[in-house]
């Protein structure tokens, strides 16, 4: 199934990594915290880690660590604009339950 | 749903605990907010787009109107429109009065206050408390942006601002409930805008013309580290002045000959719409048409920079200054960075790309560059970034000095020293048994107190009885990273200290601190030899002093009659002569009065080793 970014998602992704002038790509993950349980990594990536899958998507290339992949696997990352803010939001079908914030979820 | 942003590698955080910081402009004219998102600097824009906040308040009856609002209410109430209150901020009510009719509302001093207030139908305002308005319309839409609560700001203020002018920006801050994580010079700002702290080092000139102020500001870069080697400009130039000149122009060109203030209104409006216009264009149309007037006619671009020429030629003039007070040439800048609205007047950067022979760096707005190296900095300072190392350095705009005996000033920190910075010096008694010192906090370069400005004034007590000059008392000067000022006092063999935190309660503008530079280099001759009159009269007073101690204690004793009478001849003539002989008869009168006193000095000199080895073994004493 892999990793998905909207066009909007990848244009912006695109678009921060020209900016910042460094990085390979997207790093995207979870860690365990947060009021759910379990809450998003989003990074810019500098260099790979053994155990990182890497996905192609739109040009941009997503990189995800194996045991982040378990949550995540089918997520489509999109960037939406809600009033003034602006940001990076996932679409996971893993997620079972997510808290008010979005922030977290659990599996 | 949760926005989120993408952060440095390892950095992300756990929910609910980011740190959003936003780096705040706020200017004179117009006041901006700027953050980092997903790695990138930008400013903010309120719901209709709109980036630039004009700094107005408006007092509507039971309401408030910031920003565009507010500004289109000043031509009808201009009583109840707060503009321009930067040139307010940390301002003393004597500094308010010399402006005197030049503000458009009414100000009034309470009673026992030293900070003026602002009168408005809703109520008595200080400039403290109209700068926190603008902050929190500014942080309220930087939380709406961010889609989370602020962890903290960076504000920027001009290099010049002195530690009043600071302290009320920091003031407006906490009123307006915002943590600031420190205040940043707006030069430093624009150089770190431009990413050119990721240079290893270099100089780089900052010109920024405003509206109302051009300030010119000179900074180092040594292993990415900024400093800010010299400050200058004119508090009373800008793009307003060219729209002057266009408007004279037009009144030329019309015939105009009586000049409501409706029309000069209407004529500065379209004076400012051609400059803008003519950035791009190669001519600009103007007409003036209402009931009484119908004139039109054609500015093309050369006339109009034969009209500007003059005015940015007294910029020019300025930088040459400031390059001179940093010690460099201008082909010793590596970059010259354009900030301002008026710096995109094209005559604007080839004059300046001359004067530096190279290229002035204007790809970003030169309105939003500050905001944008400011968010940077509150990024790096909120802890959004890896190992930054990002340190940034001011400098003092004026020298700290402390007030020696004859009402002199002496400098124990320099102009330009960059900041933080702790420096200590000693100083001694000047009459036998005192034990009290009284230490005056100066700034300024002349080099009689007098003509400095006081800052501070505290008492260092008790400390025990010595012979003049055997005390040691070491004062130590400290300016912290925002330029404030504490001062510690601390007498050596006793431990007894003293402390003061330098609150200042009133500010000095840019204009004060140029005069004040200006008069210490047109009095630089006149103040050193006043100095030196002062030392030899401060010299002379410690002699006579020395001598009557003397006489009293042994006079009697050691002297006969005769040779008594010749000191105090002599002592009397330099007594006498002290107000009014020049600096070299002082010279020449202490040497007399040593030169008679010789025999008496050895005499008590013997008499005290004589009386400290009376009744001791040869063993005790030390050799």
């Amino acid at each position: 199934m892999g990793i998905q970014l909207s066009d909007t998602a990848a244009t912006r992704v695109q678009h921060f990594l020209d900016n910042r002038g460094k990085g390979i790509g997207l790093r995207l993950g979870v860690k365990t915290t947060g009021c759910s349980g379990l809450a998003y990594v989003i990074e810019f990536v500098d260099e790979l880690r053994e155990d990182d899958e890497v996905f192609e998507t739109k040009g941009v290339k997503v990189v995800v660590d194996r045991k982040s992949l378990v949550f995540l696997d089918g997520t489509e990352v999109d960037f939406a604009k809600a009033g003034l803010n602006e940001g990076f939001q996932f679409k996971n079908p893993n997620a079972k339950d997510a808290c008010g914030c979005g922030e977290s979820f659990t599996v | 749903m949760a926005l989120l942003q993408i952060s440095e590698p390892g950095q992300s955080t756990a929910p609910h605990q980011h740190r959003f910081a936003v780096g705040i402009d706020l200017g004179t004219t117009n006041s901006l907010a700027a953050t980092v998102r997903s790695g990138e600097a930008v400013c903010l824009a309120d719901e209709q787009g709109r980036k630039l906040l004009p700094s107005v308040v408006h007092f509507a009856a039971g309401d408030k109107l910031l920003g565009y609002e507010a500004l289109a209410m000043q031509a009808n109430d201009p009583l109840n429109t707060i503009a321009s209150i930067k040139r307010l901020m940390g301002r003393a009510s004597e500094d308010v009065s010399r402006l005197g009719n030049t503000l458009p509302y009414e100000t009034v001093i309470p009673a026992g206050s030293k900070v003026p207030r602002i009168r408005t139908r809703s109520g008595d305002f200080s400039a403290v408390e109209i700068s926190a308005e603008i902050l929190r319309v500014l942080a309220q839409r930087a939380a709406q942006s961010v889609g989370d609560e602020l962890d903290g700001v960076v504000i920027t203020v001009p290099a010049y601002f002195d530690d009043a002018q600071r302290q009320a920006t920091r003031d407006a801050a906490t009123l307006a409930g915002l943590k600031l994580y420190r205040l940043l010079n707006e030069p430093t700002a624009a150089a770190v805008a431009y990413g050119l702290d990721q240079n290893n080092d270099g100089t780089v000139a900052v010109y920024d013309l405003g509206g109302g102020t051009f300030d010119i500001s000179v900074l180092r870069l040594n292993k990415g580290v900024f400093e800010v080697l010299a400050t200058g400009g004119d508090s009373s130039l800008g793009g307003d002045d060219m729209d002057h000149a266009i408007g004279e122009w037009i009144i030329s060109a019309a015939g105009f000959v009586e000049i409501d203030a409706r029309l000069a209104r209407r004529i500065l409006i379209a004076a400012r719409k051609a400059k803008e216009s003519l950035t791009e264009a190669e001519s600009a149309e103007i007409s003036i048409a209402d009931r009484q007037h119908n004139w039109s006619g054609t500015l093309i671009r050369s006339n109009f920079e034969g009209l500007v020429k003059g005015l940015l030629t007294r910029t020019l003039t300025a930088c040459r200054r400031t390059l001179r007070d940093a010690g460099l040439k201008a082909t010793d800048i590596d970059e010259v960075i354009m900030v301002g609205g008026s710096t995109r007047v094209p005559l604007v950067q080839s004059m300046v790309g001359e004067l530096f022979a190279r290229k002035p760096m204007c790809d970003l707005d030169p309105d939003e560059v500050v905001a944008l190296g400011a968010a940077i900095q509150a990024d790096v300072l909120a802890g959004n970034k890896p190992d930054s190392e990002m340190l940034l350095l001011d400098v003092l705009p004026l020298s700290l000095g402390i007030e020696t005996m004859g009402g002199l000033s002496e400098k124990i920190i320099t102009r330009n020293t960059a900041i933080p910075v702790s420096r200590a010096q000693e100083f001694t008694t000047f009459k036998d048994g005192q034990t009290a010192m009284s230490i005056h906090v100066v700034q300024g370069e002349r080099e009689l107190v007098s003509d400095c400005r006081s800052l501070a004034r505290f008492e260092l007590r008790g400390f025990p009885p010595m012979t003049a000059g055997a005390a040691r008392i070491r004062v130590t000067y400290q300016v912290d990273a925002d330029g404030l000022m504490s001062v510690t006092a601390e007498e050596a063999t006793s431990g007894i200290a003293a402390e003061i935190v330098v609150k200042p309660s009133y500010g000095l503008t840019d204009g004060e601190i140029e005069s004040m530079l200006r008069a210490s280099m047109e009095h630089a001759r006149d103040d050193i030899e006043l100095r030196m009159h002062k030392e030899q009269q401060v010299e002379a007073s410690r002699v006579i002093e020395a001598i009557d101690a003397a006489l009293v204690n042994d006079g009697e004793q050691l002297l006969n009659p005769k040779e008594r009478k010749l000191i105090v001849e002599h002592r009397d003539a330099l007594a006498t002569a002290l107000e009014s002989a020049t600096t070299e008869e002082l010279k020449r009168l202490i040497r007399a009065v040593e030169q008679a006193s010789e025999f008496y000095v050895a005499r008590r000199m013997n008499q005290s080793v004589r009386q400290a080895l009376t009744g001791k073994q040869i063993d005790e004493v030390d050799v």
